[in-house]
């Protein structure tokens, strides 16, 4: 069966800096495919080599079995691409637009319009189809351009950061109508910095740091590559000082740590741990709010394989 | 695929016609400019007007062809709506002669309008008609692909204005519009031959059967090569900001 996505060695130079450098991974078809990386790591420019808009310095990559070196025209027929910037035309209205791409795409005539109309319902812009581009708002336009990347029914669909700079609605909506693609048997092929966004719709995920892929599993795996050791965070009713260090001390060998009004214990036999810190609760005359277990977030797999703080994909593209 | 790739071309045009043609560029420049010189020069002298007809075709020509060629794929590559186009199933050289196409179907229509008008109001029905098309259609062409050469020359939309202008208004003096080129200094007349605008001067001055300087069928062969000459190269600049 062809891969959605083969790519071997892929590297971008630009005046004598790596953008990208060697990449090789390949997406199934039907997957979600996640590229989880800050800013400059080499996500767009990755997308730019597979969707035929810049020519790789070395290596290469075959797209639904087509090279993107020769046969790049043939795969652009089969995939559809949501730049980061949505980039539809401004003087056209949303129906013009749809309409426009689907005489780009070669649908028959019949289809120009059926199909525009049919997108602009699906992602309920139907109401605003005969008003300008540029009248819509933010979270409207990212739809369209996204409808827009749908309108030849494309195999596989390129998503460069669908949801950047959205509000939490428009972001929501968004994912959903991602989901909506992947039901439909669509390959997706997403980069994004939000990265409970790519754990909530992504089968797996590359991580890519300074143009390198440093890791590309399931977020399952990607998690439990976190998970050293388990850890409890517990809060009791009434404010202790010291509860951590004398929690500490009681626990020779764990970490505790004190995480604004909780207390986190790493490591230790789980059933010891509660004993002693119900023991303790009792001899200082309170009791335990809440006990929980932590499992690792796709954060601290981030962390932990890339070496880098979640705060720089957090702060960076307005980030929520 | 050469199918596919007109389809593409007839449909960049049809588009860049609906969105950007009644944009102020391309109205100042491609319509109300050379409107104004002809009736300018109508005004100052309304008596020998016929003799001056052929060179404001011309003129006309240029400025509808260049107005808003020479902005509109750098206005493009700002708004990233280029890009989408390449993302589409079409080569970079189909997108561009889109462009060009779409420059040229404006020309055409202004440049059409002020012909039937020179015609019908001066009564210069002697005109071949198939002379004048045959170097029409491919000033048309010529003028619109050196507005695209020019636009990918630079990288903003305010130098690509500024940069035509030069080419433009050197060609509006030293191409026949005004004054003819056998009465130019013999420097400025071998200027005025490596100068296309020259060749469409003449070319139509023929067709309203004027005396030229250069046999019509030689008008229109330099044309025709024009064509070509301008359009590789700006191809070949874009390309290099896609690289």
């Amino acid at each position: 069966m062809v891969k959605a996505i083969e790519v071997s060695g892929l590297t971008k130079h630009y005046d004598g800096l790596a953008a990208v450098s060697d990449i090789s991974f390949s997406v199934e078809e039907g997957e979600v495919f996640g590229f989880l990386g800050p800013n400059g790591a080499g996500k767009t420019t990755t997308i730019r080599m597979l969707t035929g808009l810049s020519k790789p310095t070395g290596g290469g990559a075959r797209v639904l079995g087509y090279d993107i070196a020769s046969e790049s025209i043939k795969a652009k027929k089969a995939f559809g691409v949501v730049p980061e910037q949505s980039n539809m035309y401004d003087e056209l209205s949303g129906l013009e637009n749809l309409k426009f791409m689907g005489q780009l795409y070669g649908l028959p005539r019949p289809e120009h319009r059926t199909r525009a109309v049919e997108l602009l319902k699906t992602f309920g812009l139907f109401e605003r189809k005969d008003s300008k581009f540029a009248t819509y708002s933010r979270g409207m336009k990212r739809a369209l351009t996204i409808a827009a990347a749908l309108v030849h029914k494309p195999r596989l669909l390129f998503l460069d950061e669908p949801t950047a700079g959205l509000d939490v609605v428009a972001a929501r909506s968004l994912r959903a109508i991602i989901k909506q693609q992947k039901e439909s048997g669509i390959t997706v092929f997403l980069t994004t910095h939000y990265l409970e966004e790519a754990d909530i719709l992504c089968d797996r995920i590359a991580l890519l740091v300074k143009g390198k892929v440093v890791a590309i599993d399931t977020p399952a795996s990607l998690k439990s590559m976190a998970e050293e050791r388990p850890a409890l965070e517990v809060s009791f009713k009434t404010s202790l000082n010291n509860a951590a260090d004398e929690l500490g001390r009681r626990l020779p060998g764990l970490a505790v740590v004190k995480v604004d009004d909780r207390i986190r214990i790493y490591g230790g036999d789980a059933d010891a741990v509660l004993h002693t810190i119900l023991d303790y609760a009792t001899e200082n005359g309170t009791q335990v709010a809440s006990v929980s277990s932590l499992k690792p977030s796709l954060e601290d797999a981030f962390v932990k394989l890339t070496g880098l703080s979640p705060l720089v994909m957090a702060a960076e593209k307005g980030g929520r | 695929m050469w199918y596919e790739n007109l389809r593409s071309i007839y449909y960049i045009a049809l588009k860049d016609m609906k969105t950007y043609y009644l944009k102020p560029p391309a109205i100042s420049w491609g319509i109300v400019f050379p409107v104004a010189w002809i009736l300018a020069f109508y005004l100052r002298n309304p008596r020998n007007f016929e003799e001056l007809v052929p060179g404001l075709i011309a003129m006309t020509v240029l400025f509808s062809t260049t107005a808003m060629e020479v902005v509109v794929i750098n206005f493009e590559l700002r708004l990233g709506s280029l890009e989408r186009l390449l993302l589409a199933p079409v080569s970079l050289s189909g997108v561009l002669l889109g462009k060009i196409l779409g420059g040229t179907i404006f020309g055409l229509m202004i440049t059409a309008v002020i012909t039937l008008v020179s015609v019908i109001s001066l009564g210069l029905f002697s005109v071949n008609i198939i002379y004048l098309l045959l170097v029409l259609l491919p000033s048309l062409l010529v003028f619109s692909s050196l507005g695209a050469l020019l636009c990918v020359l630079v990288k903003e939309v305010f130098e690509a204005q500024t940069l035509a202008n030069l080419p433009r208004f050197l060609m509006v003096f030293l191409c026949g519009v005004f004054v003819p080129i056998s009465t130019l200094p013999p420097v400025l007349k071998q200027i005025s031959y490596i100068l296309p605008l020259t060749y469409t001067v003449d070319g139509i001055r023929q067709s309203f059967g004027s005396a030229g300087d250069i046999a019509i069928a030689i008008d229109i062969v330099v044309l025709i090569a024009l064509i070509p000459i301008l359009i590789f190269p700006a191809t070949k600049l874009l390309a290099r900001r896609f690289i």
